[in-house]
């Protein structure tokens, strides 16, 4: 290790592939931590950083212009900017990303920030066809709302998770026809359980939505033309549709990193909990760290598997602990153990979660109720309180953040005033687990993960 | 133990409320601080610490009932200030529904009611401002009015009672019968005044804002005449009683820190952080109360179900847990998440309008006064410990200028 590594890095060049929120936040960051050395921004994308959860909802409806999203700079970080020139591969050793128009950018320190795209549709059963949309870019949001407000006689939504239902919810705004698929038995079941699910199945319904649950596409089926004409499901049964949206996940970017040497998938690039990247056989790798979307890391408040959170909160959080480490020695590193934390706009409602709800075995509802416009929900797993969810109740889930974050007893006594006399937990209800088992996944399989 | 230098947290409390340390009641939060969760003689709990305050104004076992034994009204006769969900939120929708479209586009015209406030000292020699009685106080007053839709000739009457009843918030037992006698009087004219005007209201509505609480669509029915009236109170205090501290306030730091000053006049954009740091440093509110509904942990203590709770937020805006050199005014301050407007479901509706009159009030203070100073420092403060303010905030300057840039 050079004396500069171990003192943190000040001076030199650091490398930020992926110019989106992690990318900026963090080379912000490093100039508020004192770095005056020489940085460099790369960027697949053509654009400035923007926002991208405007994009499933204000864009879409039509409130919000693309050129309205560009996200604020907190302060200028006289930067080189590479956009438009996507990274295609890393040479570790090298200390080097090569540039898809074959340049090669040298680097003391690199931050990886390539975050997420959508999972697309398989081309063999439609993928390619003209009417199919995903929901990522800017792009994406200008080709889907050119398609809407071009008057489908239907749209066909595939996945009620969070883009699904705020894509859905967009729809509606328009006055278009939607039918929605579900592979669960409700919407939003991965994330928050069959039992808040449940609730927003009658969001769904309510608007008047076509919501088909425990339903999938089989194949998506066109015209000679080319364009879609109507989709098959697992059901046998068909819908018309001109314009369908593929809303089933996401899918991280990390193919440049291929033969890199880095633990790196479809599911992320693994660091370790101060942001390092790690090998693939596990050993940190001094100058290379994470953040964003793209990370995937032991989060000591859950460990035994690793986190990902495409979370916007996430990215700023872990851009800050990347950025801080990147320039501080080994006595000031960071650990990132952020509280997760997301929000969702759907059907006119203001939808807030903390922790991490999918561990929970049962949940249970603290203020208001299901069927009124306003409530508050909590997770809890073996008894202690691991996650809560607030509709069109923003303000006061900071105050089951506190809880959460110190492990309080479930339920937990809180004695509310729009609570019910009497608290009465159920199985939380998600898809894949038997009724009051813990999740299967809490091991091995990738973390929870969910929209923003 | 208590001893001379360890005074318990009953008597810091008392020490913070004493008029005699209404100038710089900061020494004693200060040590306050030291015991960021405390529990007093009368059994009730002094909250300090900032992490521990923002929790419980976020908190679900948290009531805003601050079981004040002197608080008589039924709990439906009381502001939403002081209801819990759900009757609090079925008020609060009505309220901001209400009020955030009328306070929107403001700007240009909270620009000019400053400017015609501060024309009237324009001259070309050295003169005299009181800040508090000829820009702090007749600009929120004004603004209030007009939202509400109050006469303008009955400004004066509206005003003086605000000012009568503020003293009511404070600590009863730092009251004088005198004092009580007299807020039962101000508060018995204040119903008389809004029972008139509601009565002409009614018969012909305006625009307004009351007449917009009056007629709002609510399924709920929760505007009924007698919380109407107590909104109408509600909105006419929080509504200036606050302002005209956060600008005086603000004017004081500005004129103990003459590099901010200077600043402000050459980047009027400093405006927006500097208020922020106000509403840190030296908050218009600088307590409010809570009560447990259930036990609550914090801090390694346990407050008990049904126990009153103080929090200290001009306390714990000085946190140094949460803010670096918390004792300094940093106009530009990063990461102020202060707590000059409570958080959690009480968050203040009128924060975006406060906001707006002192960022418009201290940059023209800025703009337009050549060479001000103050006239005495610490200046006279007046009686009220929770919304604290200077009485008076006398100026001398070379130059009152007019203005030349937009005020806005």
């Amino acid at each position: 290790m050079t004396a500069s590594a171990a003192a943190g890095l000040r001076t030199g060049r650091i490398v930020v592939v992926g110019a989106s929120l992690a990318g900026l936040r963090a080379a912000e960051a490093l100039r508020d931590e004192g770095f005056t050395g020489e940085l460099t921004l790369i960027g697949a994308e053509p654009h400035a950083p923007y926002d991208r959860p405007p994009l499933s909802k204000g864009v879409l409806s039509g409130r919000l212009n693309c050129d309205h999203i560009v996200l604020p700079r907190v302060r200028n970080i006289d930067a080189r900017w590479l956009l438009g020139t996507p990274a295609t591969g890393l040479d570790v050793p090298g200390r080097r990303v090569e540039l898809a128009d074959g340049r090669g950018v040298a680097y003391d320190r690199l931050l990886i920030a390539t975050g997420t795209r959508a999972r697309p549709w398989p081309v063999q059963t439609g993928g390619r066809l003209d009417g199919v949309h995903v929901l990522r870019t800017r792009e994406d949001a200008e080709r889907l709302r050119g398609a809407l407000v071009a008057g489908p006689s239907r749209v066909l939504v595939i996945g009620a998770g969070f883009t699904g239902g705020e894509v859905t919810s967009s729809c509606r705004e328009l006055g278009l026809a939607v039918t929605v698929t579900q592979r669960s038995a409700t919407p939003l079941a991965s994330a928050l359980g069959g039992v808040i699910g449940r609730a927003a199945a009658d969001w769904y319904r309510e608007a008047g939505v076509d919501l088909r649950p425990h339903t999938t596409v089989r194949t998506l089926e066109g015209h000679p033309s080319g364009r879609l004409r109507r989709a098959v499901l697992s059901d046998g049964t068909t819908v018309d549709a001109e314009v369908a949206v593929v809303a089933t996940g996401a899918l991280a970017n990390t193919e440049w990193l291929a033969g890199s040497g880095l633990a790196a998938d479809h599911r992320g690039v693994v660091s370790d909990a101060g942001c390092r990247a790690l090998t693939a056989d596990g050993r940190p790798v001094e100058d290379v760290f994470v953040a964003g979307d793209v990370a995937r890391w032991p989060h000591p408040r859950y460990p035994g598997q690793l986190m990902r959170l495409d979370h916007w909160d996430n990215a700023v959080a872990q851009a800050h602990t990347a950025a801080h480490n990147i320039t501080h020695g080994p006595g000031e590193q960071l650990v990132h153990r952020p509280l997760p934390a997301f929000w969702s706009q759907q059907f006119g409602r203001y939808l807030k979660s903390i922790g991490v709800p999918a561990l929970a075995d049962q949940v249970v509802v603290t203020q208001g109720s299901l069927d009124r416009r306003q409530f508050v929900a909590t997770y809890g797993l073996h008894g202690r309180l691991v996650g809560a969810v607030a509709v069109d109740s923003p303000r006061v889930l900071d105050g089951y953040a506190a809880l959460v974050e110190a492990g309080a007893p479930f339920p937990p006594v809180l004695g509310a005033t729009d609570g019910p006399a009497h608290l009465d937990p159920v199985d939380a209800a998600f898809p894949g687990r038997a009724a009051g088992s813990t999740p299967d996944h809490a091991l091995s399989a990738p973390a929870p993960t969910a929209h923003r | 133990m208590t001893t001379a230098t360890t005074p318990s947290a009953t008597d810091l409390f008392a020490r913070a409320l004493r008029y005699e340390n209404r100038a710089d009641p900061y020494p004693h939060y200060a040590r306050m601080l030291r015991h960021p969760v405390a529990r007093m003689d009368d059994g009730s709990w002094l909250i300090s610490g900032y992490q521990e305050i923002r929790q419980l104004l976020h908190d679900p076992r948290s009531s805003a009932d601050r079981l004040d034994p002197q608080n008589k009204a039924p709990k439906a006769a009381r502001s939403l200030l002081l209801q819990d969900p759900p009757r609090h939120d079925q008020l609060r929708r009505v309220v901001t529904q209400e009020f955030i479209p009328r306070i929107m586009g403001m700007r240009d015209h909270l620009g000019e009611l400053v400017a015609r406030l501060l024309d009237a000292h324009t001259g070309t020699g050295p003169g005299q401002l009181d800040v508090v009685a000829d820009l702090a106080y007749p600009l929120p007053v004004t603004v209030i009015c007009e939202l509400l839709g109050v006469p303008r000739e009955d400004e004066p009457l509206f005003g003086s009672l605000a000012r009568r009843l503020t003293r009511g918030l404070d600590p009863v037992d730092t009251q004088t019968e005198e004092e009580l006698r007299e807020l039962d009087e101000a508060r018995g004219e204040l119903i008389n005044y809004l029972e008139g005007l509601i009565t002409q209201r009614r018969t012909s509505p305006g625009d307004d804002l009351l007449s917009g609480l009056m007629f709002h669509p609510d399924p709920d029915q929760v505007m009924d005449p007698i919380q109407l009236r107590v909104t109408l109170g509600l909105l006419l205090i929080a509504g200036h009683e606050t302002t005209v501290n956060l600008i005086a306030n603000g004017t004081l730091a500005l004129l103990r820190n003459p590099d901010v000053l200077a600043r402000l006049r050459t980047d009027p954009d400093l405006a927006t952080p500097l208020v922020e740091e106000v509403l840190r440093y030296d908050p218009p509110v600088q307590m409010s109360g809570r009560s447990a509904l259930a036990d609550i942990d914090i801090a390694g203590t346990t407050i008990p179900k049904g126990s009153r709770i103080r929090l200290m937020l001009a306390a714990g805006n000085r946190d140094a847990n949460r803010f670096a050199d918390p004792d300094l005014f940093v106009p530009d301050r990063r990461d102020n998440a202060h707590l000059g407007f409570g958080g959690g479901i009480h968050y203040c509706i009128g924060a975006t309008l406060a906001r707006a009159e002192a960022q418009i009030a201290l940059a023209a203070i800025a703009r337009r006064l050549q060479s001000p100073r103050l006239v005495t420092d610490p200046p006279p403060y007046r009686e009220n410990a929770i919304l604290r303010g200077p009485e008076h905030l006398v100026v001398a300057f070379e130059r009152l200028a007019p203005d030349s840039a937009p005020a806005a």
